[in-house]
């Protein structure tokens, strides 16, 4: 199988104060696959797939050094435009976070906020979105209704939908599947699979065996580092690195 | 952390070494009762069988909850996977044991001309390959696993002698023949259970390595 590096990530340092949480993090991310960051909490795996769209600059006394290239453009250059930054790398949060509107302004939010006016086109890019987040038929004689009224695996596809309606290269998502049953959970895991086709997908999972069963890559971090990163496929199966090895069968220090 | 699991980890080598121990036991038995002509304990052997299945049915569903209850990955992914291999050579090797006597009642209680140290040893080596190969597997002894595979060219050996013992049976008395073929048999049956025991020792290298063979 060919690789295209879709995110390249050199000597990434983060500090929150004076708390180191990430270090010297070096990884390339693959175009059209789907890589997964495992760790225990507070090991730095939210933290690192924030500073991929830099939604870390929200937050106060953030320290970033290093550099992340998307296609090869440093996205902590001065001249990066953080909005068409996130544009490009969308995110899907661990809770559904739909706003309080109906399932269509959901989806056209961000086309509108980028300038689409036209009914039509955003008729087109709501039906083409909720189908690409394998909502639509679910939910196609309602659009008009609240998005809020939805279950929680259909509120997280409307999410990812709205992620989708931006056209964006890469999707983050933060714990995606935690606050849904197992149903709703192999939905999303089966559209991941979609979605891998077309787009760059990172996800970071407490679920190990998620991890093993959607991903191609997987990264595994331990108190901001990260320890071992390669085919999940390998990972999962020889481990190289004994903590690794350590946290994946359970054993936890 | 993972208590549970090592439980049932030690639980299954533990079943492995009982296992074990019952084939053994069933090789030593078989060849005594071939060379002392003794039915009554060549049937127990036959009977005793069925034991030894059993084992095996319950290391694979030892195995089973295992990998459903805490679905492993990694080295323990290989050590439960390596079991369930194991356990078919383990219970083939009992297979064979079953065989040889049942040879030893077909060759009934006649004088027995041919000479059976060859096979004798044969049997020896088998047995220590096979406790061994499974002494490997709980003690995560690589080199002990290498040393079965090794040692699998002694058996190779002694089989070519046995044949040999077995041709001259025939050239000095070619009325021995039927018995003389009964033995290469047996000799035969004595060679694959080194085959097998190799086998449960390259399982238990598999469950050891750090990495994935080239393909």
């Amino acid at each position: 199988m060919e690789t295209k590096t879709k995110i390249s990530v050199e000597n990434l340092n983060l500090y929150y104060g004076e708390n180191h949480a990430l270090k010297d993090v070096n990884m390339d991310i693959c175009a059209n696959a789907i890589t997964a960051f495992i760790g225990p909490s507070g090991c730095g795996k939210s933290t690192f797939l924030k500073t991929l769209n830099r939604m870390n600059d929200l937050v106060e006394n953030v320290r970033i050094d290093g550099r992340v290239c998307l296609d090869g453009d440093d996205i902590y250059d001065s001249g990066m435009d953080t909005t068409l930054l996130r544009k490009r790398v969308g995110m899907v949060f661990q809770q559904p976070n739909p706003f309080p509107m109906s399932i269509y302004d959901n989806i056209a939010y961000g086309p509108r906020v980028h300038g689409i006016k036209s009914k039509a086109k955003l008729d087109e890019i709501v039906e083409e979105s909720l189908r690409g987040a394998a909502i639509f038929d679910e939910v196609k004689d309602r659009l008009k209704k609240s998005a809020l009224g939805l279950s929680g695996g259909q509120q997280q596809r409307i999410c990812i939908a709205r992620a989708l309606a931006v056209q964006p290269e890469v999707i983050l998502m933060d714990e995606p599947t935690s606050a849904l049953d197992p149903i709703s959970t192999s939905k999303i895991e089966e559209l991941m699979e979609q979605l891998k086709k077309q787009y760059t997908v990172i996800v970071v999972t407490h679920n190990m065996q998620q991890a093993v069963r959607v991903s191609d890559y997987t990264a595994f971090f331990l108190v901001g580092e990260m320890v071992e990163f390669g085919k999940t496929k390998d990972i999962f199966s020889y481990p190289q690195d004994k903590r690794t090895e350590d946290y994946i069968t359970g054993r936890f220090g | 952390m993972r208590s549970k699991f090592d439980e049932q980890l030690a639980e299954l080598n533990n079943q492995m070494t009982k296992m074990g121990i019952m084939i053994e036991d069933s090789i030593a038995k078989a060849v005594t009762a071939m060379s002392k002509k003794d039915e009554e304990l060549a049937k127990n052997v036959m009977e005793g069988d069925s034991e030894i299945d059993h084992a095996q049915k319950k290391i694979e569903s030892i195995c089973f909850n295992l990998l459903i209850q805490q679905q492993p990955v990694a080295k323990d992914l290989r050590t439960i996977t390596a079991a369930m291999k194991m356990v078919t050579d383990m219970e083939r090797i009992g297979d064979h044991a079953a065989d040889i006597s049942e040879m030893t009642i077909f060759m009934g209680n006649g004088e027995r001309e041919a000479d059976f140290s060859h096979i004798n040893k044969m049997a020896s080596e088998t047995v220590l390959m096979l406790h061994w190969s499974i002494e490997a597997y709980v003690e995560k002894d690589m080199e002990k696993a290498k040393a079965v595979i090794a040692h699998d060219d002694i058996v190779d050996r002694l089989f070519d002698e046995a044949k040999k013992d077995i041709i001259a049976l025939i050239l000095k008395n070619p009325k021995d023949g039927e018995e003389a073929t009964d033995l290469l048999m047996v000799a035969k049956y004595f060679e694959r259970i080194g085959d097998h025991a190799t086998n449960i020792a390259e399982w238990v290298i598999y469950s050891l390595q750090t990495s994935a063979c080239k393909e």
